[in-house]
């Protein structure tokens, strides 16, 4: 069985990163509509300032958002099914979606496109640099996981490079 | 409030009654095929008549009674009607399988005549995904950034005609993206995915645009409370369909050559 799953994980990799980056995506703007705008009540459902563009863009991210979190996980629970699921790579997936997403919610959509702010306050900026420092290091973190399994091979294995 | 001015803009009987009508025959006629049907065929799932149940009992709700009457003064009700009209009684009736409940009720004849209707090609422009988007998600634009709205509500033949728009442009949105009944155009998963993120964005963005920019006649603060009602009221109903269509392609792609070979 071993060898089977090593040779679905390989077929399926592709498919193990986009269930992950999907699953991310709707994960981050879940914890963003929850958080921020629910619980804490920081973010604006429509701040003044916003541009046409930004809420043509904020329209869309949200919309894809909820399709990416259902979508994703009957992908992940697809792979489980084909017993092609690598926890590591979908992992990695997750964290790159998600900090994609923030980056783009803190710099564009928030900044450029003044959807709204994460709060507020006088000094923002604090703010804006905890935002997109952690989406950063979300994107080092999916990247590197990424890159770890990359190889389709199990390490310690012979390589083979029927699958690539 | 005001009697006199209540009296003035409350809907009248005559035009409720219109809109509830072919609800009130679309569950007798419903609940009669299942009767009849039953006779010849194995029983008719109970839970497909408590889906048509419940979604004509949320459409006639939203057109006639106490929440018709306050959508008429208040945008807040209005919303709430309109979600019940336009979103939660299409997907329940939907989820109710109405056609082919038809098709195994009627004679041989009349149901491949019927059939023969479904597969016209009048019928592939209207439940293509993108006409259905388009009806619906452009309508409901119509409706909130035009004069639309306030004519409507001086209006009874526009306040007819618009409410069973909504209803029948929702139904086709709904058909053409989930396949309960048998249909004989489909499209792929993805294309409907796609399709259908853009008529959700176009559903979200409406709403804050009506947060912003109250429709003729609207007071500030009900915009804003029916805008959020929109918004995330959308986002509930919209949540299931997504849910479901995942769900068909989870079954449809299951693994099937991997148990052949093993």
């Amino acid at each position: 069985m071993a060898g089977n799953e090593t040779k679905d994980r390989s077929i399926y990799s592709k498919r193990n990163l986009w269930s992950g980056i999907l699953f991310g995506v709707g994960l981050i703007a879940f914890i963003d509509e929850t958080v921020f705008h629910q619980i804490l009540r920081w973010h604006h459902f429509y701040d003044k300032s916003t541009t046409d563009i930004g809420l043509i863009s904020d329209g869309l991210f949200h919309a894809f958002s909820w399709f990416a979190t259902i979508g994703g996980l009957f992908m992940f629970t697809d792979l489980r099914r084909r017993n092609a699921l690598w926890l590591r790579r979908w992992w990695g997936g997750v964290f790159l979606g998600a900090g994609v997403f923030q980056l783009y919610d803190g710099t564009i959509q928030h900044k450029l496109m003044r959807i709204h702010q994460i709060r507020y306050v006088d000094h923002l900026i604090i703010y804006d640099v905890i935002w997109n420092t952690t989406a950063i290091l979300m994107i080092i973190i999916g990247l590197t996981l990424i890159v770890q399994t990359r190889n389709s091979q199990q390490p310690g294995k012979d390589a083979s490079h029927e699958h690539q | 409030m005001n009697i006199n001015n209540h009296i003035h803009h409350t809907v009248g009987i005559i035009p409720q009654l219109l809109l509830a009508l072919p609800f009130i025959m679309a569950i007798v006629m419903y609940i009669l095929a299942v009767i009849v049907s039953n006779r010849r065929q194995k029983p008719w799932p109970i839970y497909r008549t408590v889906y048509w149940a419940f979604g004509i009992l949320f459409a006639i709700i939203s057109v006639a009674g106490p929440l018709a009457d306050r959508a008429h003064v208040d945008f807040a009700a209005h919303m709430f009607s309109h979600l019940f009209l336009g979103m939660l009684a299409p997907l329940l009736l939907a989820l109710a399988a109405p056609m082919t409940l038809m098709l195994r009720t009627l004679n041989v004849p009349l149901a491949r005549r019927i059939s023969k209707v479904l597969r016209s090609w009048p019928s592939r422009i209207y439940t293509n995904p993108v006409v259905a988007s388009f009806l619906n998600i452009g309508g409901l634009w119509l409706l909130y950034t035009t004069d639309l709205y306030s004519l409507m509500h001086e209006s009874i033949l526009l306040h007819i005609i618009v409410h069973f728009h909504v209803f029948l442009a929702g139904y086709l949105f709904t058909v053409s993206m989930i396949y309960i009944d048998p249909i004989p155009h489909r499209t792929s998963f993805l294309y409907r995915a796609i399709v259908f993120v853009i008529a959700l964005a176009g559903h979200g963005i409406l709403s804050k645009y009506i947060y912003a920019h109250p429709p003729k006649g609207v007071p500030a603060d009900q915009a804003e409370l029916g805008a959020m009602i929109m918004y995330y009221g959308g986002d509930i109903i919209d949540i299931i369909i997504i849910f479901i269509l995942c769900l068909h392609w989870f079954r449809a792609t299951r693994p099937r050559i991997e148990l052949a070979i093993n």
